[in-house]
Protein backbone atom coordinates (compact mmCIF):
# COMPACT_ATOMS: atom_id res chain seq x y z
CA UNK A 1 0.00 0.00 0.00
CA UNK A 2 1.31 3.27 -0.79
CA UNK A 3 0.45 6.17 1.45
CA UNK A 4 0.96 9.72 -0.25
CA UNK A 5 2.49 12.86 1.84
CA UNK A 6 1.72 16.72 0.67
CA UNK A 7 3.66 19.24 0.69
CA UNK A 8 3.51 22.83 0.60
CA UNK A 9 6.64 23.38 -0.76
CA UNK A 10 9.77 21.14 -2.09
CA UNK A 11 11.71 22.05 1.23
CA UNK A 12 9.20 20.38 3.45
CA UNK A 13 8.79 17.54 1.24
CA UNK A 14 12.74 17.75 1.04
CA UNK A 15 12.77 17.00 4.73
CA UNK A 16 10.48 14.79 4.19
CA UNK A 17 12.48 11.75 2.39
CA UNK A 18 13.92 9.46 3.18
CA UNK A 19 14.86 5.41 2.42
CA UNK A 20 11.03 4.25 1.84
CA UNK A 21 10.30 6.95 0.06
CA UNK A 22 9.61 8.26 -3.36
CA UNK A 23 9.49 11.72 -4.93
CA UNK A 24 6.54 12.36 -7.27
CA UNK A 25 7.11 14.19 -10.26
CA UNK A 26 5.46 14.02 -13.46
CA UNK A 27 5.05 10.07 -12.66
CA UNK A 28 5.63 8.40 -15.89
CA UNK A 29 7.51 5.79 -14.24
CA UNK A 30 6.97 6.54 -9.95
CA UNK A 31 3.33 5.50 -10.98
CA UNK A 32 4.42 2.43 -12.83
CA UNK A 33 5.65 1.30 -9.94
CA UNK A 34 2.58 1.99 -8.23
CA UNK A 35 0.44 0.12 -10.34
CA UNK A 36 2.76 -2.56 -10.17
CA UNK A 37 3.04 -2.59 -6.50
CA UNK A 38 6.96 -2.32 -6.41
CA UNK A 39 6.76 1.11 -5.40
CA UNK A 40 7.89 2.77 -1.89
CA UNK A 41 5.79 3.04 1.21
CA UNK A 42 5.88 6.61 0.73
CA UNK A 43 4.97 8.75 -2.36
CA UNK A 44 5.82 12.53 -1.46
CA UNK A 45 4.47 15.75 -3.74
CA UNK A 46 4.65 19.22 -3.64
CA UNK A 47 1.31 21.13 -5.00
CA UNK A 48 2.98 24.41 -4.30
CA UNK A 49 3.51 26.39 -7.69
CA UNK A 50 6.83 27.52 -8.95
CA UNK A 51 8.26 24.45 -9.45
CA UNK A 52 7.38 24.87 -13.20
CA UNK A 53 8.90 28.08 -13.86
CA UNK A 54 11.15 28.59 -16.85
CA UNK A 55 13.33 31.77 -16.47
CA UNK A 56 16.04 33.37 -19.10
CA UNK A 57 18.79 34.89 -17.19
CA UNK A 58 21.94 36.15 -19.46
CA UNK A 59 22.95 33.01 -21.13
CA UNK A 60 21.69 30.24 -19.08
CA UNK A 61 18.37 29.69 -18.97
CA UNK A 62 16.64 27.89 -15.30
CA UNK A 63 14.39 25.04 -16.04
CA UNK A 64 12.00 24.44 -12.46
CA UNK A 65 11.47 20.55 -11.64
CA UNK A 66 7.90 20.88 -12.66
CA UNK A 67 8.72 21.60 -16.48
CA UNK A 68 7.53 19.27 -18.62
CA UNK A 69 8.53 17.87 -22.15
CA UNK A 70 5.99 19.74 -24.09
CA UNK A 71 6.67 23.58 -21.57
CA UNK A 72 9.92 22.50 -22.97
CA UNK A 73 8.73 22.52 -26.84
CA UNK A 74 6.42 25.29 -25.83
CA UNK A 75 9.36 27.65 -25.12
CA UNK A 76 11.32 29.74 -27.56
CA UNK A 77 14.54 29.85 -25.37
CA UNK A 78 14.39 26.08 -25.51
CA UNK A 79 14.60 25.87 -28.87
CA UNK A 80 18.07 24.04 -28.89
CA UNK A 81 16.36 21.40 -26.72
CA UNK A 82 13.49 20.85 -29.50
CA UNK A 83 14.78 17.98 -30.57
CA UNK A 84 15.36 16.41 -27.65
CA UNK A 85 12.16 16.79 -25.96
CA UNK A 86 10.14 16.12 -29.37
CA UNK A 87 11.32 12.49 -29.67
CA UNK A 88 10.75 11.53 -25.93
CA UNK A 89 7.53 9.01 -25.78
CA UNK A 90 4.63 9.65 -27.08
CA UNK A 91 2.24 13.52 -27.06
CA UNK A 92 0.70 12.00 -23.78
CA UNK A 93 4.21 11.23 -21.94
CA UNK A 94 5.10 14.27 -22.95
CA UNK A 95 2.50 16.64 -21.13
CA UNK A 96 3.76 14.30 -18.15
CA UNK A 97 7.24 13.46 -18.20
CA UNK A 98 9.41 16.12 -16.26
CA UNK A 99 13.10 17.25 -16.80
CA UNK A 100 14.25 16.83 -13.65
CA UNK A 101 12.44 13.20 -13.48
CA UNK A 102 14.45 11.90 -16.83
CA UNK A 103 17.70 12.52 -14.59
CA UNK A 104 16.39 10.11 -12.32
CA UNK A 105 14.84 7.59 -15.31
CA UNK A 106 16.49 4.30 -15.13
CA UNK A 107 18.02 2.52 -18.53
CA UNK A 108 17.07 2.81 -21.50
CA UNK A 109 15.42 6.55 -20.76
CA UNK A 110 17.28 9.77 -19.61
CA UNK A 111 17.31 11.01 -23.53
CA UNK A 112 16.93 14.26 -22.11
CA UNK A 113 19.56 13.61 -19.53
CA UNK A 114 21.77 12.79 -22.27
CA UNK A 115 21.44 16.23 -23.72
CA UNK A 116 21.75 18.09 -20.36
CA UNK A 117 25.10 16.11 -19.69
CA UNK A 118 26.49 17.42 -23.21
CA UNK A 119 25.69 20.66 -22.62
CA UNK A 120 27.38 21.01 -19.41
CA UNK A 121 23.78 21.81 -17.38
CA UNK A 122 24.39 22.54 -13.59
CA UNK A 123 21.38 21.16 -11.23
CA UNK A 124 20.63 23.07 -8.15
CA UNK A 125 18.96 20.99 -5.14
CA UNK A 126 15.86 21.89 -2.90
CA UNK A 127 16.67 24.06 -0.54
CA UNK A 128 20.66 24.89 -1.89
CA UNK A 129 21.89 27.80 -3.11
CA UNK A 130 24.94 26.61 -5.51
CA UNK A 131 24.59 24.28 -8.78
CA UNK A 132 26.59 21.04 -8.97
CA UNK A 133 27.04 19.06 -12.65
CA UNK A 134 24.63 17.40 -13.97
CA UNK A 135 27.08 14.36 -14.26
CA UNK A 136 27.64 14.52 -10.10
CA UNK A 137 23.92 13.64 -9.87
CA UNK A 138 23.78 11.02 -12.24
CA UNK A 139 27.07 9.44 -10.90
CA UNK A 140 25.28 8.99 -7.89
CA UNK A 141 21.18 9.26 -8.00
CA UNK A 142 20.49 7.43 -4.89
CA UNK A 143 21.88 10.08 -2.62
CA UNK A 144 21.27 13.28 -4.99
CA UNK A 145 18.34 14.48 -2.95
CA UNK A 146 15.64 16.54 -4.89
CA UNK A 147 15.78 18.86 -7.85
CA UNK A 148 14.86 22.28 -7.61
CA UNK A 149 15.66 23.31 -11.08
CA UNK A 150 18.23 22.69 -13.28
CA UNK A 151 20.31 25.64 -15.00
CA UNK A 152 21.27 25.38 -19.36
CA UNK A 153 23.72 27.74 -20.72
CA UNK A 154 22.29 27.73 -23.96
CA UNK A 155 24.58 27.23 -26.82
CA UNK A 156 26.35 30.67 -28.28
CA UNK A 157 25.66 28.68 -31.70
CA UNK A 158 22.75 26.87 -31.70
CA UNK A 159 23.94 24.74 -34.60
CA UNK A 160 27.07 23.82 -32.43
CA UNK A 161 24.40 21.31 -30.70
CA UNK A 162 23.42 18.05 -32.16
CA UNK A 163 21.01 15.52 -31.03
CA UNK A 164 19.97 12.00 -32.12
CA UNK A 165 17.38 9.76 -31.17
CA UNK A 166 17.88 5.61 -32.36
CA UNK A 167 15.18 3.70 -31.73
CA UNK A 168 13.23 1.08 -33.76
CA UNK A 169 9.63 2.21 -33.87
CA UNK A 170 9.07 5.83 -34.83
CA UNK A 171 7.61 7.51 -33.51
CA UNK A 172 7.79 6.64 -29.81
CA UNK A 173 10.26 3.84 -29.79
CA UNK A 174 12.47 4.01 -26.61
CA UNK A 175 16.06 3.52 -27.86
CA UNK A 176 18.90 1.94 -28.48
CA UNK A 177 20.49 4.79 -27.91
CA UNK A 178 20.86 8.39 -27.70
CA UNK A 179 23.57 10.82 -28.68
CA UNK A 180 23.78 14.32 -27.84
CA UNK A 181 27.32 16.55 -29.27
CA UNK A 182 28.01 20.08 -28.28
CA UNK A 183 30.84 21.58 -30.44
CA UNK A 184 31.74 24.85 -29.86
CA UNK A 185 34.05 26.09 -31.92
CA UNK A 186 36.96 28.92 -32.16
CA UNK A 187 38.23 30.05 -35.49
CA UNK A 188 36.80 26.96 -36.79
CA UNK A 189 38.95 24.73 -34.33
CA UNK A 190 36.78 22.26 -31.63
CA UNK A 191 36.92 23.59 -28.31
CA UNK A 192 35.28 22.16 -25.46
CA UNK A 193 33.93 18.79 -27.27
CA UNK A 194 31.08 17.46 -25.22
CA UNK A 195 29.73 14.10 -26.23
CA UNK A 196 27.43 11.95 -24.41
CA UNK A 197 25.45 8.79 -24.98
CA UNK A 198 22.39 7.83 -23.38
CA UNK A 199 21.60 4.22 -23.17
CA UNK A 200 25.03 3.19 -23.63
CA UNK A 201 25.66 2.34 -19.57
CA UNK A 202 23.20 2.70 -16.74
CA UNK A 203 22.83 6.26 -16.46
CA UNK A 204 23.99 8.60 -19.59
CA UNK A 205 27.99 8.90 -20.43
CA UNK A 206 30.12 11.36 -21.81
CA UNK A 207 32.35 9.43 -24.79
CA UNK A 208 35.68 10.75 -23.84
CA UNK A 209 37.08 8.82 -27.17
CA UNK A 210 34.93 11.58 -29.29
CA UNK A 211 35.72 14.24 -27.53
CA UNK A 212 39.37 13.44 -27.50
CA UNK A 213 39.31 13.13 -31.34
CA UNK A 214 37.03 15.88 -31.29
CA UNK A 215 39.21 18.30 -29.20
CA UNK A 216 41.30 21.16 -31.47
CA UNK A 217 40.07 20.00 -34.91
CA UNK A 218 38.03 21.19 -37.82
CA UNK A 219 34.59 19.08 -37.98
CA UNK A 220 35.39 17.43 -41.03
CA UNK A 221 35.95 13.17 -42.46
CA UNK A 222 38.70 12.81 -41.03
CA UNK A 223 37.49 14.17 -37.18
CA UNK A 224 34.43 12.77 -37.77
CA UNK A 225 36.17 9.20 -38.91
CA UNK A 226 38.26 9.27 -36.06
CA UNK A 227 35.50 9.94 -33.13
CA UNK A 228 32.93 7.37 -34.82
CA UNK A 229 36.19 5.01 -33.83
CA UNK A 230 37.01 6.34 -30.68
CA UNK A 231 33.29 6.24 -29.58
CA UNK A 232 32.98 3.68 -27.18
CA UNK A 233 35.98 3.71 -26.01
CA UNK A 234 35.89 2.29 -22.14
CA UNK A 235 31.55 2.03 -22.30
CA UNK A 236 29.87 -1.13 -21.48
CA UNK A 237 26.48 -0.32 -22.76
CA UNK A 238 24.11 -3.07 -21.00
CA UNK A 239 22.12 -5.82 -23.08
CA UNK A 240 18.30 -5.77 -22.88
CA UNK A 241 15.09 -6.17 -24.60
CA UNK A 242 15.37 -3.53 -27.35
CA UNK A 243 18.93 -4.44 -28.26
CA UNK A 244 22.34 -6.11 -26.75
CA UNK A 245 25.40 -4.67 -25.61
CA UNK A 246 27.70 -5.64 -28.62
CA UNK A 247 24.97 -4.51 -30.95
CA UNK A 248 25.22 -0.98 -29.85
CA UNK A 249 28.64 -1.14 -29.12
CA UNK A 250 28.78 -1.86 -33.35
CA UNK A 251 26.60 0.89 -34.05
CA UNK A 252 27.24 3.61 -31.27
CA UNK A 253 29.89 5.01 -33.96
CA UNK A 254 27.76 4.88 -36.99
CA UNK A 255 25.35 6.72 -35.45
CA UNK A 256 27.37 9.09 -34.10
CA UNK A 257 29.18 9.61 -37.78
CA UNK A 258 25.93 10.31 -38.94
CA UNK A 259 24.93 12.75 -36.22
CA UNK A 260 28.10 14.80 -36.56
CA UNK A 261 28.27 14.43 -40.49
CA UNK A 262 24.54 16.32 -40.34
CA UNK A 263 26.16 18.59 -38.11
CA UNK A 264 28.72 19.56 -40.40
CA UNK A 265 26.10 20.61 -43.18
CA UNK A 266 24.53 22.85 -41.20
CA UNK B 1 -6.41 3.44 5.35
CA UNK B 2 -7.18 7.07 4.98
CA UNK B 3 -9.15 8.09 1.67
CA UNK B 4 -8.90 11.11 0.13
CA UNK B 5 -11.58 13.53 -1.22
CA UNK B 6 -11.46 14.62 -4.59
CA UNK B 7 -13.44 17.17 -5.94
CA UNK B 8 -13.36 18.08 -9.35
CA UNK B 9 -14.89 18.73 -12.87
CA UNK B 10 -15.83 15.97 -15.40
CA UNK B 11 -16.66 16.66 -18.69
CA UNK B 12 -18.24 19.71 -16.84
CA UNK B 13 -19.51 18.09 -14.76
CA UNK B 14 -18.86 18.87 -10.45
CA UNK B 15 -17.91 15.79 -8.89
CA UNK B 16 -16.78 14.63 -5.58
CA UNK B 17 -15.49 11.27 -4.88
CA UNK B 18 -13.02 9.04 -2.66
CA UNK B 19 -9.63 8.46 -3.26
CA UNK B 20 -7.63 5.39 -1.95
CA UNK B 21 -3.71 6.05 -1.44
CA UNK B 22 -2.02 5.36 -4.62
CA UNK B 23 -5.03 4.57 -6.90
CA UNK B 24 -4.19 5.80 -10.31
CA UNK B 25 -6.69 8.24 -12.25
CA UNK B 26 -8.47 5.44 -14.35
CA UNK B 27 -9.04 3.20 -11.76
CA UNK B 28 -10.67 6.32 -10.18
CA UNK B 29 -12.56 7.35 -12.58
CA UNK B 30 -14.10 3.70 -13.54
CA UNK B 31 -14.55 2.61 -10.12
CA UNK B 32 -15.09 5.72 -8.14
CA UNK B 33 -17.01 7.83 -10.34
CA UNK B 34 -18.30 5.14 -12.76
CA UNK B 35 -16.69 6.29 -15.87
CA UNK B 36 -16.19 3.37 -18.05
CA UNK B 37 -14.86 5.01 -21.15
CA UNK B 38 -11.28 5.15 -20.36
CA UNK B 39 -9.73 1.78 -20.65
CA UNK B 40 -7.26 -0.25 -19.18
CA UNK B 41 -4.86 -1.81 -21.44
CA UNK B 42 -1.44 -2.19 -19.32
CA UNK B 43 -0.91 0.44 -16.44
CA UNK B 44 2.34 1.21 -17.80
CA UNK B 45 2.01 4.01 -20.07
CA UNK B 46 2.21 2.13 -23.34
CA UNK B 47 -1.17 1.80 -25.03
CA UNK B 48 -2.92 5.31 -24.58
CA UNK B 49 -6.09 2.92 -24.01
CA UNK B 50 -6.60 4.96 -20.69
CA UNK B 51 -6.11 8.75 -22.41
CA UNK B 52 -7.85 11.18 -21.09
CA UNK B 53 -7.30 15.15 -20.99
CA UNK B 54 -6.40 17.35 -17.43
CA UNK B 55 -7.41 21.09 -18.33
CA UNK B 56 -7.25 20.14 -21.78
CA UNK B 57 -4.12 18.09 -22.00
CA UNK B 58 -3.78 14.34 -22.92
CA UNK B 59 -2.19 11.95 -20.07
CA UNK B 60 -2.64 8.70 -19.36
CA UNK B 61 -4.61 8.10 -16.94
CA UNK B 62 -3.01 4.93 -15.04
CA UNK B 63 0.07 7.34 -14.56
CA UNK B 64 -1.81 10.25 -12.65
CA UNK B 65 -2.26 9.78 -9.06
CA UNK B 66 -6.04 10.36 -9.01
CA UNK B 67 -5.63 12.84 -5.81
CA UNK B 68 -3.99 15.62 -8.00
CA UNK B 69 -6.95 16.07 -10.14
CA UNK B 70 -8.40 18.42 -7.41
CA UNK B 71 -10.04 21.23 -8.96
CA UNK B 72 -9.18 20.28 -12.10
CA UNK B 73 -10.93 19.53 -15.26
CA UNK B 74 -10.85 15.65 -16.55
CA UNK B 75 -11.86 14.99 -20.02
CA UNK B 76 -13.28 11.53 -21.22
CA UNK B 77 -14.44 10.06 -24.44
CA UNK B 78 -17.86 10.12 -22.47
CA UNK B 79 -18.06 13.50 -23.14
CA UNK B 80 -17.83 13.95 -26.40
CA UNK B 81 -21.74 13.09 -27.57
CA UNK B 82 -24.07 15.71 -26.47
CA UNK B 83 -27.28 13.52 -25.77
CA UNK B 84 -27.78 11.39 -28.93
CA UNK B 85 -26.15 14.20 -31.20
CA UNK B 86 -22.43 12.41 -31.63
CA UNK B 87 -19.12 14.36 -31.75
CA UNK B 88 -18.20 14.63 -35.81
CA UNK B 89 -15.24 12.50 -34.84
CA UNK B 90 -17.49 9.83 -33.17
CA UNK B 91 -19.77 9.36 -36.64
CA UNK B 92 -16.56 9.90 -39.12
CA UNK B 93 -15.06 6.54 -36.49
CA UNK B 94 -18.33 5.03 -37.51
CA UNK B 95 -18.05 5.97 -41.59
CA UNK B 96 -14.26 4.55 -42.04
CA UNK B 97 -14.58 1.85 -39.61
CA UNK B 98 -12.12 3.35 -37.45
CA UNK B 99 -13.52 1.36 -34.66
CA UNK B 100 -13.15 -2.46 -34.91
CA UNK B 101 -13.10 -4.25 -31.03
CA UNK B 102 -13.46 -1.16 -30.08
CA UNK B 103 -11.00 -1.32 -26.89
CA UNK B 104 -8.42 1.74 -28.29
CA UNK B 105 -11.56 3.74 -28.89
CA UNK B 106 -12.13 6.00 -26.43
CA UNK B 107 -8.73 6.98 -26.20
CA UNK B 108 -7.94 7.63 -29.98
CA UNK B 109 -11.24 9.73 -29.54
CA UNK B 110 -9.89 11.99 -26.83
CA UNK B 111 -6.31 12.34 -28.36
CA UNK B 112 -7.85 13.15 -31.71
CA UNK B 113 -10.32 15.48 -29.95
CA UNK B 114 -7.41 17.33 -28.32
CA UNK B 115 -5.39 18.02 -31.44
CA UNK B 116 -8.37 18.92 -33.56
CA UNK B 117 -9.22 21.59 -31.00
CA UNK B 118 -5.69 23.00 -30.90
CA UNK B 119 -5.01 22.47 -34.14
CA UNK B 120 -8.45 22.59 -36.76
CA UNK B 121 -6.32 21.45 -39.66
CA UNK B 122 -3.72 19.00 -39.23
CA UNK B 123 -1.51 17.35 -41.56
CA UNK B 124 -1.32 13.77 -41.65
CA UNK B 125 2.47 13.55 -40.23
CA UNK B 126 0.27 15.73 -37.28
CA UNK B 127 -2.24 12.93 -36.92
CA UNK B 128 -0.16 10.21 -37.33
CA UNK B 129 1.70 12.10 -34.19
CA UNK B 130 -1.31 13.14 -32.18
CA UNK B 131 -2.20 9.36 -32.39
CA UNK B 132 1.26 7.66 -31.78
CA UNK B 133 1.10 7.22 -27.86
CA UNK B 134 -2.12 5.30 -29.11
CA UNK B 135 -1.97 1.89 -29.84
CA UNK B 136 -4.54 -0.31 -32.14
CA UNK B 137 -4.32 -3.97 -32.25
CA UNK B 138 -7.03 -4.07 -34.82
CA UNK B 139 -7.34 -1.42 -37.81
CA UNK B 140 -3.73 -0.96 -38.60
CA UNK B 141 -4.24 3.21 -38.23
CA UNK B 142 -4.96 4.01 -41.71
CA UNK B 143 -9.01 3.96 -40.74
CA UNK B 144 -8.33 5.91 -37.95
CA UNK B 145 -5.76 8.82 -39.59
CA UNK B 146 -8.52 8.85 -42.85
CA UNK B 147 -11.19 9.53 -40.28
CA UNK B 148 -9.69 12.28 -38.28
CA UNK B 149 -8.81 13.94 -41.43
CA UNK B 150 -11.99 14.00 -42.81
CA UNK B 151 -13.42 15.75 -40.09
CA UNK B 152 -10.25 17.94 -40.53
CA UNK B 153 -11.26 18.41 -43.87
CA UNK B 154 -15.03 18.89 -43.46
CA UNK B 155 -14.33 21.35 -41.27
CA UNK B 156 -11.94 23.33 -43.70
CA UNK B 157 -15.14 23.50 -46.08
CA UNK B 158 -17.36 24.31 -43.48
C1 LIG C 1 5.37 5.08 -22.59
C2 LIG C 1 6.62 5.74 -22.06
C3 LIG C 1 7.59 6.18 -22.95
C4 LIG C 1 8.75 6.80 -22.49
N1 LIG C 1 9.68 7.22 -23.41
C5 LIG C 1 10.80 7.82 -22.98
C6 LIG C 1 11.79 8.25 -23.90
O1 LIG C 1 11.63 8.13 -25.12
N2 LIG C 1 12.92 8.82 -23.43
C7 LIG C 1 13.13 8.97 -22.08
O2 LIG C 1 14.18 9.51 -21.70
N3 LIG C 1 12.22 8.58 -21.18
C8 LIG C 1 11.06 8.00 -21.59
N4 LIG C 1 10.14 7.58 -20.67
C9 LIG C 1 10.46 7.63 -19.25
C10 LIG C 1 9.94 8.86 -18.51
O3 LIG C 1 8.67 9.24 -18.96
C11 LIG C 1 10.87 10.07 -18.63
O4 LIG C 1 12.18 9.67 -18.35
C12 LIG C 1 10.45 11.22 -17.74
O5 LIG C 1 11.26 12.35 -18.01
C13 LIG C 1 10.47 10.91 -16.26
O6 LIG C 1 9.95 12.05 -15.59
P1 LIG C 1 8.67 12.04 -14.62
O7 LIG C 1 8.47 13.44 -14.19
O8 LIG C 1 7.52 11.36 -15.23
O9 LIG C 1 9.25 11.15 -13.46
P2 LIG C 1 8.58 10.43 -12.23
O10 LIG C 1 7.97 9.14 -12.66
O11 LIG C 1 7.73 11.35 -11.46
O12 LIG C 1 9.91 10.13 -11.42
C14 LIG C 1 10.97 9.35 -11.95
C15 LIG C 1 12.10 9.30 -10.93
O13 LIG C 1 12.65 10.60 -10.75
C16 LIG C 1 12.55 11.01 -9.41
N5 LIG C 1 12.27 12.45 -9.43
C17 LIG C 1 11.30 13.09 -10.13
N6 LIG C 1 11.38 14.43 -9.93
C18 LIG C 1 12.40 14.63 -9.06
C19 LIG C 1 12.98 15.78 -8.44
N7 LIG C 1 12.51 17.01 -8.67
N8 LIG C 1 14.03 15.60 -7.60
C20 LIG C 1 14.52 14.36 -7.35
N9 LIG C 1 14.02 13.24 -7.90
C21 LIG C 1 12.98 13.36 -8.75
C22 LIG C 1 11.42 10.19 -8.85
O14 LIG C 1 11.50 10.07 -7.46
C23 LIG C 1 11.63 8.87 -9.55
O15 LIG C 1 12.65 8.14 -8.96
C24 LIG C 1 8.95 6.96 -21.11
C25 LIG C 1 7.97 6.53 -20.21
C26 LIG C 1 6.82 5.93 -20.67
C27 LIG C 1 5.79 5.50 -19.68
S1 LIG D 1 -3.56 1.65 -19.51
FE1 LIG D 1 -2.68 3.61 -19.45
S2 LIG D 1 -1.34 3.56 -21.12
FE2 LIG D 1 -2.09 1.53 -21.11
S1 LIG E 1 -10.10 -1.25 -32.72
FE1 LIG E 1 -9.32 -2.91 -31.59
S2 LIG E 1 -7.56 -2.04 -30.68
FE2 LIG E 1 -8.18 -0.50 -32.01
Amino acid sequence: MTVVETYPTLDQAARAMGGDAAFLGGGTLVMRAVNEGVAPARLIRVTGPGLSELRVSGDSVRIGAGVTMADVLASRDLEFLHPVARVIGGPQVRNMATVAGNLFAAHPFGDFAAALLALDARVIGAGQGGARPVADVLRDRARAGLVAAIEVPRPRDPKAFGFLKVSRVKPRGVSILSIAAYLPREGGRIRGARVAFGAMGPVPLRSSGAERALEGQSLGAAAIDSAASAATEGLDPPTDEIASAWYRKEVAGVHLKRLLTDMERR
Amino acid sequence: MAKTPVTFTLNGQSKSAFADPGQNLLDFLRRGVGDLTPKFGCGQGTCGACTVTIDGETRLSCLVLAETVYGREVGTAAGLADGAALDPLQTVFMEHFAAQCGYCTPGMLVSARALLDRNPRPSREEVIEAISGNLCRCTGYEPIITAILAVAEGRARA
